[in-house]
């Protein structure tokens, strides 16, 4: 089966489609980056996973 | 197949990429981007500075928003007048109700964002910002009063305190004080342009103050605010933010810009048409390097306090 042509409308376009494109893939780095900075610089966490250790016991001192 | 897209754009001239730009008065967003960077730059507290450039192209964002929401409700007087009648809209490049719908979703774009990537009162202010240049600026005062620029220009005059707000998560009297200096700042730049765009004004109905009580009383309020804008300018010297860097380039500024105030209001209108408005458009023009240097002013203090060259 052959090809359709072109659309007239895609040459048109293809300025404008690629520059959103840019902007999209511009907006999908920034969240990226804002991720990686936010993760970087957030205070320490840790999960409780069903077992007692010493950083989620409470000190005897503050009894 | 029938193809619905071989009419599409074929009558009118197709927007590009850069017509929707345009829709974000991109000379006005160097503006907000310049003192919303002052405000995260001279706040006592520090920021990432990738985070702070992405908050303030958030806040660059929420600014273009509301420029293009602006552009969707004014566009029959835009086609009016000369200065704005090649804008997308009512050039026929942009539908207006295209130019809504994309300054409803980046205002909400820009402020959820803004939000996730600094604070929430940092959003809310920015979002409040959107609504009083949409709603208390554009759809209300313009049409209406001619003090439209005076409570208008606090729209323009939030961005320092959004990027304080980014830094700090708060307002303090500093960032008000930057707020006040736009505030003040706004009537007599505007009213300057309005002495030798008059006609566009009254071709548009819109009630500028040169067309409501006329080019010798806008003068006078000219030089009014001029003379309250001073001690504001100055008075920033002596808070934390300021120091003698910023004092000096107050001080030049401001008597620069009084010596211009006077001028204008000593004129007659046979003298400012006889040289075709020689003076108000250099007033103006010195208008747009007094805020930028003030602005430059405090960062360069800021940047002299963070160096450790030491503050008053």
């Amino acid at each position: 089966m052959a090809f359709r042509p072109e659309h007239e409308l895609h040459k048109r376009r293809f300025g404008r489609n690629t520059g959103l494109g840019l902007i999209l893939v511009g907006f999908v780095a920034i969240i990226f980056g804002v991720t990686i900075v936010k993760v970087s610089n957030g205070s320490f966490m840790e999960a409780y996973d069903h077992a007692v250790r010493p950083s989620i016991t409470v000190p005897e001192s503050s009894n | 197949m029938t193809d619905a897209t071989n009419h599409i754009g074929t009558q009118h001239p197709e927007a590009q990429l850069s017509d929707y730009f345009a829709l974000l008065k991109p000379r006005v967003m160097s503006l907000v981007v310049f003192t919303a960077a002052v405000g995260v730059f001279v706040a006592p507290a520090p920021v990432h500075p990738f985070l702070a450039a992405v908050a303030i192209l958030f806040i660059a964002l929420g600014g273009g928003a509301s420029g293009a929401l602006n552009m969707w409700y004014d566009s029959d007087i835009d086609a009016v007048m000369k200065r704005t009648s090649g804008r997308p809209v009512p050039a026929g490049l942009v539908a207006p109700g295209e130019a809504l719908s994309f300054g409803l979703w980046l205002s909400f774009i820009s402020v959820v964002m803004l939000g996730l990537v600094a604070n929430w009162t940092a959003a809310a202010i920015l979002a409040f910002t959107i609504f009083f240049y949409v709603v208390i600026y554009t759809i209300w005062l313009k049409r209406w009063t001619p003090q439209n620029i005076v409570i208008g220009g606090a729209a323009g005059a939030f961005p320092p305190i959004i990027g304080w707000a980014v830094a700090t998560g708060g307002i303090s009297f500093e960032s008000v004080l930057m707020f006040c200096l736009i505030f003040m700042w706004t009537p007599p730049h505007f009213w300057a342009l309005a002495l030798f765009m008059n006609e566009d004004y009254t071709k548009a109905g819109v009630p500028m103050l040169t067309v409501t009580h006329g080019r010798r009383e806008t003068r006078r309020q000219i030089l009014v605010y001029t003379i309250l804008l001073a001690p504001i300018a100055i008075g920033t010297a002596f808070t934390a933010i300021g120091g003698w860097i910023y004092l000096v380039a107050a001080i030049l500024l401001n008597v620069k810009f009084l010596l211009g105030a006077v001028r204008l209001w000593r004129r007659s209108e046979a003298e400012a048409d006889a040289d075709g408005y020689k003076a108000e458009k250099s007033f103006f023009r010195f208008s747009l390097s007094y805020l930028f240097l003030h602005f430059g002013a405090l960062a360069a203090q800021g940047m002299w306090v963070k160096l450790g060259m030491g503050a008053w």
